[in-house]
């Protein structure tokens, strides 16, 4: 799991959007247990505290929970990581229509070029 | 959870005949954090770090640690890692380990082994025919295999390869406990910053700026490192 942090932007802030995509992409999947703070510090090879700051940070979008002496879980509520998925995708969708608009590209043409690289 | 600091400066001042080295040094440091302690060279660093070990003495002012003032009780508190090996060269890795284990309570010679095997070094070797990387990571085992409140690592990272510096900060990060704190001193800042909880910014004796690490990049829109060179220029 190890990733390259820009040194520009909070190291916090870079784990919640990596952990954000592990939780929709299923790496870690609804209602499942998380590794520690500890061991997940050791795998990004980050300070545990900031790695400590980044799962609270989770735990307020209600993306996670702690169990009382238990440890962090992934929600329960499927439609909560649904709807991120859904958030970054419209993201996605976007700055690829903004792209094309920059090289004079219509949205027609657009979605032509989306079916051809698909192909 | 007892609230007093783990180390406290209080105007701090050190002249060497009448050349001011520092300049109403005031810090406050707590538990559980790697505070990167940044600074040109000849800011001021290695003189601060020499006065928290009692190598100095103050021209005014004081340090407290755990409360206490700096002494024989303290020392033991503290493991410190100096900018140039103190160690005999002549000797070989095992019985450099033994020295510390004679020399300190708080020594795990088990795990300063398994430390050393895990950084592929041989515990049968001599110093001198190691390279100068082998060297510091070897210091850097032995530092870190204490069980100490306080680890101040003076420029750990200077003179090294950076397979060498990573493997250095993986030591640091995966031996690093919540109950005491790292001072890492260094000018290599971007090779570092990625670790720290804080950054104390040192100049001309004086400390300029103590911030959260990742306030200051959120603040400034920009590395430590680039703040750093921002404030000042060469």
């Amino acid at each position: 799991m190890e990733i390259t942090f820009d040194n520009n932007i909070p190291i916090y802030i870079q784990l919640v959007e990596y952990m954000k995509i592990y939780l929709i992409s299923g790496v870690f999947k609804c209602g499942e247990k998380l590794p520690s703070v500890r061991d997940f510090a050791t795998d990004f090879k980050v300070n545990p505290n900031t790695m400590q700051k980044a799962l609270a940070e989770l735990e307020s979008l209600k993306l996670i929970y702690t169990e009382r002496t238990n440890g962090k879980y992934v929600t329960k509520e499927k439609k909560l990581i649904e709807k991120l998925k859904d958030e970054y995708a419209i993201t996605l969708a976007k700055s690829y229509f903004q792209g094309m608009k920059r090289i004079g590209l219509g949205k027609a043409d657009s979605i032509k070029y989306l079916e051809r690289v698909n192909e | 959870m007892s609230n007093m600091k783990l180390l406290e400066i209080k105007s701090l001042n050190k002249s060497f005949d009448n050349k001011k080295v520092l300049k109403d040094i005031n810090l406050n440091i707590s538990s559980g954090k790697i505070i990167g302690l940044l600074g040109k060279n000849g800011a001021g660093k290695t003189t601060l770090i020499k006065l928290i070990n009692d190598l100095l003495t103050p021209t005014s002012g004081e340090i407290l640690i755990n409360g206490k003032k700096i002494g024989v009780e303290t020392k033991k508190v503290v493991s410190y890692l100096p900018e140039r090996t103190y160690l005999n060269k002549q000797m070989k890795v095992f019985e450099v380990i033994k020295l510390f284990k004679d020399f300190y309570e708080d020594f795990d010679d088990k795990k300063a082994k398994k430390l050393l095997k895990e950084l592929d070094l041989d515990i049968e070797q001599h110093l001198t025919k190691m390279s100068k990387g082998m060297q510091e990571k070897v210091q850097l085992a032995l530092v870190m295999s204490r069980k100490a409140d306080l680890y101040i690592l003076d420029e750990p990272l200077s003179g090294v390869d950076p397979a060498t510096r990573d493997y250095i900060l993986d030591t640091i990060l995966s031996n690093f406990n919540e109950k005491a704190s790292i001072i890492i001193s260094t000018h290599l800042i971007s090779d570092i910053e990625r670790i720290l909880d804080e950054v104390i910014f040192i100049d001309k004796g004086k400390v300029v700026l103590q911030s959260s690490a990742d306030k200051l990049r959120n603040k400034e829109k920009a590395s430590i490192d680039e703040i750093f060179r921002r404030m000042f220029k060469w």
